[in-house]
């Protein structure tokens, strides 16, 4: 397991000592699950909300618009250069509810644990969620916990739904992409998928490649306070940028026109690529997306993106024409256009 | 990255697709032999950069694809045993055996693992002493030192319980058994890079005199296949058929000395049955005498299986270059990448799966324009 | 980058991939020292970049280019 830069100052008010490792019964209802939420998810994710420990939480939102989305994070390993499960659960909901330009306020929290996952990790990726919430600006307010028997699960699964406010009055979607909109890229490509290659057995690289795990929402609401018109949104998960792209373009049935040398891949996550023979367009991201902006909104609006945390290398990659035809034309580095099409099964293990 | 990154570049690109356009004068069908390369002319679409007279068929160069379905069979056969640790590089997992492949053996439990380098299964063999390791040793001449270097090192430490399933293929045997096809209309070859850097490129010259075709012995970036095409269209224009070497960074005459002295050591030539080719005598590598005690279908008593190969599947012609993957009727219907009739469509060097990966839209519609 | 080992036939390298670095088998390419450039394939280098030679297609392209520009020059 690779160790974080963090070391492990706050004490973990759940008696470790006593149940080192997560038993059947930590799910089963009783005073040991009651123990295990108490006094390790309330005591790290604290607010009045969960505290009420209600079946449900009850907000007030003001707005008519509300987000909503859920996604499941089963990522392995666990721990990897630049995150871990938890942060990524967190960041990757957060994301989701960005995508549709809303800020994102609360999250629910479900835990499957495998009997005999060790506590300590446990208390890790809780930490690593409560740090992650709190630079994100929301509260989780709401779980579940269960236990499964060992062998049955992989250590840690965790699901999470989130809420958001939609404060603006665009309708970000992929039908509302146009001919003439300009492809933008928030950053550069492929890290976090990478960094997880580099982690799992039988591919060791010395050097590390971080997973860009981290939340988009602070820049998508700069775009929307600054007036910009946005199309679609879309965040590079599982499929990486060749997803994302063929998705939009099968959705709104235009072709996308994207010109290889403008995509931004850093030199060493090429190199790993190069060296395993994958493509780096299909590799995921957890911190990055692509936006669709009208032409005359292209400049600031890749302006708004480079000024946000890990923006200097977003950049334009290319535009929507006016063919009717789902697909995405890729002009390769010697100046030939192919298709760029969709991976059609498993390009990498587990990583997300 | 230096030295990969100028060899891809647009302009000299361009530059040496005009030269090319100025010297052709007459139709040619040029072969390139090497995976790699047909990976990269189809990703780089190298192939619209040339003129129309210029026929690329694209050769039996993945290994992978020419593996024969009786040793994927053994292979199965093999892994499915409780016990066994069976690793592969990652290409070999998804081809289509008689019935069933390598993936799907693993999804019912099989522990099949994908290794990196033929060194990593030294490593669990040592770390495993209860279990059998098995290597699935595939691959040209390129790969052969690298698994000539794992049994030399077994042999040294003296493992009981490693052995190897050897498919190892030459490229020169290959070669005469197309030129020798009276259906062949390959005029020039690019030779495959990395093959010549380890065995030189000796063996070449009777071919090319025998059958008068000229040899280039080529890279794999963009550059170095547009350079090898042009060299081997000015020999067809001007009626020489030699052997020349564009590859030159890497390739030298001899070759490398070294590892091919290890490959005499530990393997001997054996006839190799292709597929989708058929037998074709001494074009394969297996296990000398001094080394037999590592033969997995020995060990394993799989020596004695025998397959039929499946009709429907065309990826011998595909191989031998007499079709062209789209030209196959159960191309992109009956045949893709999710359920693949053959190891062409498998395999990322396979040209049915570079094909499907990177053309198949212009296919499509290129068909659905005809019809209309 | 680094060269280990003393058996020459477990000689070791780690080779720098463009900011990755792996390790090699370095048997194969007994003249091989550090900062030379080689080919690897499945964890072993199987020669060494000749600069020289790998120069050769650059000039080659440069002379082609000035040949064109003389033609182009010409009455």
């Amino acid at each position: 397991m690779s160790e974080g830069k963090k070391d492990f100052a706050p004490a973990c008010p759940f008696p470790i000592r006593n149940y080192p490792q997560v038993l059947l019964a930590h799910g089963g209802g009783g005073k040991l699950m009651h123990d295990l939420i108490g006094k390790m998810f309330l005591a790290a994710f604290k607010n009045p909300l969960l505290e009420t420990q209600h079946d449900a939480a009850v907000v007030e939102l003001t707005g008519k618009k509300i987000a909503f989305t859920t996604d499941s994070y089963v990522v392995r390993p666990l721990f990897f250069p630049g995150g871990d499960v938890g942060s990524m659960a967190v960041h990757g909901t957060v994301n989701d509810l960005a995508m549709a330009g809303a800020r994102p306020l609360y999250l629910s929290a479900g835990f499957i644990l495998e009997e005999g996952l060790p506590m300590e990790t446990l208390w890790r990726v809780v930490c690593s969620m409560r740090d992650a919430a709190k630079k994100c600006g929301v509260q989780i307010i709401t779980g579940d916990t269960k236990v499964v028997d060992k062998g049955k699960g992989d250590g840690l699964f965790i699901n999470t739904a989130g809420i958001g406010v939609v404060a603006h009055e665009q309708k970000i979607a992929p039908q509302n992409v146009e001919s003439g909109d300009v492809i933008l890229v928030s950053g550069d490509l492929g890290r976090h998928g990478m960094a997880i290659m580099a982690v799992r057995e039988g591919l060791e690289f010395e050097s590390q490649i971080e997973s860009d795990s981290a939340p988009v929402h602070e820049t998508v609401l700069q775009l929307l306070k600054a007036g910009i018109e946005i199309h679609c949104l879309r965040d590079l998960t599982r499929g990486g940028l060749t997803s994302a792209l063929n998705e939009i373009s099968e959705a709104v049935k235009l072709t996308f026109l994207v010109e290889e040398k403008l995509i931004p891949v850093r030199e060493d996550v090429h190199a790993a690529c190069e060296i395993l023979g994958l493509d780096p367009f299909q590799v995921a991201c957890e911190g990055r997306f692509a936006a669709f902006i009208p032409a005359r909104d292209a400049e600031r609006a890749l302006a708004v993106l480079r000024a946000g945390p890990n923006g200097e290398s977003a950049c334009a990659i290319g535009k929507v024409s006016d063919q009717r035809h789902a697909k995405v034309l890729l002009k390769s580095l010697v100046g030939v256009q192919r298709v760029l099409d969709m991976a059609t099964g498993e390009q990498l293990p587990r990583i997300c | 990255m230096k030295f990969l990154d100028e060899y891809r570049d647009a302009e000299f690109a361009r530059q040496l697709a005009r030269e090319i356009h100025r010297v052709t004068t007459k139709p040619w069908s040029i072969m390139e032999v090497c995976g790699g390369q047909t990976h990269a002319i189809v990703k780089f679409g190298l192939d619209e950069l040339l003129p129309k007279q210029i026929n690329l068929i694209h050769g039996p160069g993945c290994p992978v694809c020419v593996t024969a379905v009786e040793l994927i069979d053994k292979a199965l056969e093999i892994a499915a045993r409780p016990n066994v640790i069976f690793c592969s590089f990652g290409d070999m997992l998804r081809v289509p055996g008689s019935t069933t492949d390598l993936l799907s053996v693993k999804a019912s439990g099989g522990d099949v693992r994908i290794v990196y380098s033929p060194l990593d299964t030294l490593k669990l063999a040592e770390q495993n002493p209860t279990k059998e390791i098995v290597f699935f040793g595939v691959g040209f001449e390129t790969t052969a030192p690298a698994t000539a270097m794992t049994v030399y090192q077994a042999a040294k430490k003296n493992l009981k319980n490693f052995s190897l399933l050897v498919s190892h293929v030459l490229v020169p045997p290959a070669m005469e058994a197309l030129m020798s096809s009276p259906n062949c209309r390959v005029q020039g070859f690019l030779a495959a890079g990395h093959v010549c850097t380890v065995m030189g490129f000796e063996e070449y010259f009777p071919i090319a005199k025998k059958y008068h075709v000229p040899i280039v012995v080529t890279g794999f970036e963009p550059m170095d296949i547009l350079q090898g095409v042009l060299m081997v269209v000015q020999q067809l224009e001007s009626g020489r058929a030699e052997v020349e070497n564009q590859y030159s960074r890497s390739v030298r005459r001899e070759g490398n000395l070294p590892a091919q002295q290890l490959i005499r050591e530990v393997f001997q030539i054996v006839p190799r049955k292709w597929r989708g080719v058929g037998e074709i005598p001494q074009s394969g590598l297996g296990l000398s005498e001094a080394y037999m005690a590592f033969d997995a279908e020995k060990k394993f008593g799989v020596a004695e299986l025998r397959v039929e190969e499946p009709s429907e599947c065309l990826s011998g012609l595909v191989l031998q270059g007499q079709i062209k993957p789209h030209e196959c009727p159960a191309f992109g219907t009956k045949c893709t990448p999710e359920h693949p009739l053959g190891a062409t469509m498998v395999s990322s060097e396979g040209a049915c799966a570079a094909y499907y990966r990177y053309r198949r839209h212009e296919l499509v519609e290129d068909a659905a324009d005809k019809k209309s | 980058m680094s060269i280990s080992g003393e058996d020459p036939l477990e000689r070791v390298g780690k080779i720098d991939f463009g900011g990755i670095l792996k390790q090699a088998n370095l048997a194969y390419v007994p003249e091989a020292k550090v900062g030379d450039y080689v080919i690897v394939h499945v964890g072993f280098a199987i020669s060494r970049l000749d600069e020289d030679e790998a120069q050769k297609v650059f000039e080659y392209l440069k002379q082609m280019e000035d040949l064109s520009e003389l033609k182009e020059g010409g009455p």
